[in-house]
């Protein structure tokens, strides 16, 4: 049985390479008992897609998403 | 050629085929926080992403204005980061790839017990929905500086895959390190940046990183 600290380490690999059966197999039966790992591998391919939004330059560093209340619409 | 005072309507001064010196200029200050995140060298990081915002003046007529101009510049921009660290080859020495990994990993250790199963207070909950997050500003914040407290190297690889989006393989190969010590550098790197992020933005109000 796989651990937590080494299932973590198999939830990078699998950002690298395909898992082999008897990893991928390993890793299931462990992510069906853990919802902390679960959620782990859920986060470091949240990571990957944040890198590359920012990658992407899609970070915001202005406040674009303000709106100015002078300029919203009145309605109540 | 003359620069009138008054430009006809439709000809912007210092515009390109649509893409105004300006509205470049105003990118910048974010193109280096990229650039220097990836090669911790101020020099270097200006150099470059001058010299992308000179392609993107001399190319303006194919941005197709499918994209934002920022993911373009941007795109342009990765492109001369990868050239400039396959050409420079600087590989990173052995001994500091070790380095960075003594100091901190003791940290990561903590965050397990000794069957090597979650401890309480690290023990991953979920997250707010990305999406959402990334559309404000406090949320980059948080996610630059996490990245900036990566040990320098570790922090070098990691971006290098998730920035630029190299094979680790190629990064084995440039560093000179095998593939195995690539994936702990990688599994490392993501540990603490999840750690750090969770502390500062994936649970309000913990404050610890």
């Amino acid at each position: 049985m796989l651990n937590c600290k080494e299932v973590t380490e198999l939830c990078s690999v699998e950002m690298e390479r395909p898992l082999r059966l008897r990893e991928k197999m390993a890793l299931g039966v462990h992510l069906w008992m853990c919802t902390g790992c679960t959620n782990y591998r859920q986060q470091v391919k949240t990571m990957r897609e944040v890198a590359q939004a920012y990658a992407a330059g899609r970070a915001i560093t202005t406040e674009r998403g303000h709106v100015d209340p002078a300029s919203s619409d009145g309605s109540a | 050629m003359t620069t009138a005072a008054a430009s006809p309507s439709g000809a912007v001064p210092g515009t390109v085929a649509g893409i105004s010196a300006e509205a470049l200029v105003a990118l910048r200050v974010d193109m280096i926080r990229f650039a220097q995140l990836q090669l911790r060298n101020a020099e270097s990081a200006e150099d470059l992403v001058q010299e992308s915002i000179e392609a993107a003046l001399r190319h303006a007529s194919s941005f197709a204005g499918q994209s934002t101009l920022k993911t373009w510049v941007f795109a342009i921009l990765r492109n001369r980061i990868i050239d400039h660290l396959r050409t420079a080859k600087r590989t990173v020495p052995m001994s500091s790839l070790v380095e960075d990994g003594e100091d901190w990993q003791e940290k990561l250790e903590a965050l397990f017990n000794e069957k090597g199963g979650w401890r309480d207070g690290p023990r991953p909950v979920a997250w707010p929905d990305p999406e959402e997050s990334m559309q404000t500003r406090q949320f980059w914040t948080v996610f630059e500086t996490c990245l900036d407290r990566l040990p320098p190297n570790t922090g070098r690889v990691f971006m290098m895959r998730e920035f630029l989006g190299f094979a680790s393989n190629e990064i084995c190969t440039q560093l000179g390190i095998s593939t195995s010590n690539c994936h702990v550098i990688l599994h490392r790197a993501r540990l603490k940046l999840r750690t750090c992020m969770d502390s500062s933005w994936g649970r309000p109000g913990d404050g610890r990183c």
